[in-house]
């Protein structure tokens, strides 16, 4: 193993079709591989699954987003309009605490509190979906060694690439090129860091 | 090895419903086509008609303008009608927005694939039309200055806002709703702004873009990620949808007042909005696919299923408007009954509500025909009417403040210069938003459209890879 003057992100493969992409990824990480992505146009059928990839946790993240959501309204409302129970209403701080008697009606009106504990609980769920996939991607990150191979531009367009990654294990630069070689790709290029 | 089928089972290649892409298109030509727009040199049309927008956006500039500096006196407004042009305004637009959420997030769940070429500027059109329904209560509260006084935030005054109010549900639906649209709407473009990146041609554009696509890279465990958030965000949006204009129609039902107070108002005034926005997407995507030549990708189908939505929704609304009169007569209370017949149907502004009649329940009967749904001139010239007629009922609902229950509080209520000119003043934002949006943003999905193409399908194995079938079968 002699050490490259540049530092080496991985190896990446070109292939033209889904078909190929899904072919090479399953018999990578049949090889061995684990440190490997597939990068392609649009989401392509359990190709997570043969990168080796299980599922998001995404889900449970939102779930709790929503909990989080209904409970800061439920609270919110509660405690503010006098509503909550006795033994809690002595430790509401002066400012939390703003009691409005319309006619003698009930304090603690909840079917009127329903609507915004439904629209926080959608508003937090959703903020916790969308920046949850952002973080869990580890978006934004504007750069990446990728960008410098100048045929990966085209993953955006009709091309689809596999890339093992350097850190992996397995990974030998001669033998990790042969093996993408004999996947019959377009094209086997070298990632710079 | 096209035609060879797996020994283990059929070919599963899904192909049962009629193509949704007109024309020979593949992957990068599919880019090349949406994306092109934003770098071809900018239409003349585009330069006349964005010259006409923006003047119309100074007209709202200068009505709200004068409005912050006079206050509301100088409309139309006042006892007993205290709610005029604004809040119709508010609700029409409110409901425009409705059929962008609807097309993005139910026809999502439902798998409805011919929503792809118009979810994305159909979801712009729902942002630019709430942000023109939002100015509205803003502007009517006379000091919009003090705007986040609605918002329970803790204070020096130690108060907070009336939880029980409809008008603060307004608050908390018309905000997550905003936001929630904002955000699909932006997760939606991010692959495409990646793609717009790649094609940028000088590394100033390739900069903005790249920034706006957050570095996007398209790799599998992010596609799996983003879909999961994509549904979900579907799954959310479509009872919000649905709780937004519910909320709205409460302005109006929580009320005690003959003719408002009425259980049918939740389910009607969302078919309606269903119905406006509907008729507003066929209004934009005439104009659209004709000018920027994209008939390949909204094709003479999608019309006619929009058309179709618009004849159902159409008629849920009429017979909304059936069940209103029936349930005034069958209440045998005569403020109800004085308020339908005397007060609406042949009340001051009676004539009306014989041409909502027209517009909202006659005219969309004739989509009943083939032939109407494939002429997109008709089909335009339809939605425009159902646009006025859906305009003109929230006009009715509230003239119902007219007639006070005292002879010597009844008043007339008629729109002044500014409402009016503030009214036409928001088609001005509205549209200087979406020519901005047509001209920088890839205006149909470009991620998305590339699904409808047939190869964009996984074969089923192939013979060589038979050890890989054994151990892979395994991992589902």
């Amino acid at each position: 193993m002699d050490a490259p003057k540049v530092k080496i992100y991985g190896l990446v493969a070109e292939f033209t079709t889904p078909t190929q992409i899904v072919d090479a990824a399953n018999q990578a990480r049949e090889a061995g591989y684990t440190a490997m992505e597939a990068y392609t146009p649009f989401p392509v059928v359990d190709l997570h699954e043969a990168v080796g990839f299980k599922r998001t946790m995404l889900p449970t993240l939102a779930f709790f987003g929503g909990l989080t959501g209904f409970c800061t309204a439920f609270s919110l409302e509660t405690f503010t309009s006098g509503g909550a129970p006795s033994f809690i209403t002595p430790f509401l701080p002066d400012w939390f605490y703003y009691p409005l008697n319309i006619g003698g009606r009930p304090l603690n009106s909840w079917p009127a509190f329903i609507p915004p504990e439904f629209e926080l609980t959608v508003l937090f769920a959703s903020i916790t979906s969308v920046v949850g996939m952002l973080l869990l991607n580890g978006y934004p990150r504007i750069y990446h060694p990728l960008f410098n191979v100048p045929r990966f531009s085209m993953v955006t367009s009709d091309r689809f690439f596999l890339c093992i990654e350097a850190r992996d294990s397995k990974f030998d630069l001669q033998g990790t090129k042969q093996f993408l070689e004999g996947l019959q790709p377009y094209e086997v290029s070298e990632v710079p860091e | 090895m096209a035609t060879e089928v797996s020994p283990k089972g059929p070919n599963l290649r899904p192909d049962p419903q009629p193509p949704m892409v007109e024309g020979k298109y593949n992957f990068d030509s599919m880019t090349e086509k949406i994306a092109g727009v934003i770098f071809a040199a900018t239409p003349k049309g585009w330069i006349v008609g964005f010259a006409i927008a923006f003047m119309i956006l100074q007209v709202l500039l200068v009505s709200v303008t004068y409005l912050i500096y006079e206050g509301i006196g100088i409309w139309g407004v006042n006892i007993p009608v205290g709610w005029g042009f604004d809040i119709v305004n508010f609700v029409w637009w409110i409901g425009i927005g409705h059929a962008g959420t609807l097309i993005s997030a139910i026809l999502l769940l439902f798998n409805q694939t011919w929503r792809t070429s118009i979810n994305r500027f159909a979801e712009a059109m729902t942002l630019f039309a709430v942000a023109c329904a939002g100015l509205y209560p803003l502007a009517h509260m006379g000091r919009p200055w003090f705007a986040y006084w609605l918002l329970p935030y803790p204070n020096t005054m130690q108060l907070w806002p009336q939880f029980r109010s409809p008008l603060e549900w307004d608050v908390f639906a018309v905000s997550t709703y905003f936001s929630v649209s904002l955000m699909y709407w932006y997760i939606g473009l991010v692959p495409d702004f990646a793609s717009v990146r790649d094609r940028a041609p000088n590394q100033l554009l390739r900069m903005f873009y790249g920034i706006l696509s957050l570095g996007w890279r398209g790799g599998s465990m992010h596609w799996h990620r983003y879909e999961t958030a994509y549904l979900m965000l579907a799954g959310l949006s479509t009872p919000l949808v649905l709780s937004v204009h519910t909320i709205i129609s409460f302005d109006f039902a929580v009320s005690n007042l003959p003719g408002w107070h009425a259980t049918i108002f939740p389910p009607y005034f969302v078919a309606g909005a269903v119905y406006s926005g509907f008729a507003m997407v066929i209004n934009l995507a005439v104009p659209i696919r004709h000018y920027y030549g994209m008939k390949d990708f909204i094709t003479d189908k999608h019309l006619d299923n929009m058309a179709k939505v618009m004849l159902a929704t159409g008629l849920m609304v009429f017979y909304g408007y059936g069940v209103e009169a029936f349930m005034a007569y069958y209440s045998a209370n005569e403020f109800e009954r004085d308020l339908m017949m005397k007060n609406r149907v042949f009340g001051p502004y009676g004539y009306f509500y014989f041409a909502l009649i027209f517009c909202n329940g006659l005219v969309p009967q004739i989509l009943w025909f083939q032939k109407i749904r494939s002429n997109e001139a008709a089909l335009f010239i339809i939605s425009l009417i159902v646009n006025i007629g859906m305009w003109l009922e929230r006009f009715v609902i509230l003239m119902s403040l007219q007639r006070d229950f005292l002879p010597s509080s009844w008043g007339q209520y008629s729109p002044t210069f500014w409402d009016i000119s503030t009214y036409i003043g928001t088609f001005g934002l509205f549209l200087s938003l979406l020519f901005l949006f047509c001209r920088i943003l890839p205006m149909i999905s470009i991620a998305e459209m590339k699904h409808l193409l047939p190869e964009s399908h996984v074969h089923s194995h192939k013979d060589s890879h038979d050890h890989s079938d054994s151990a892979h079968g395994g991992s589902h």
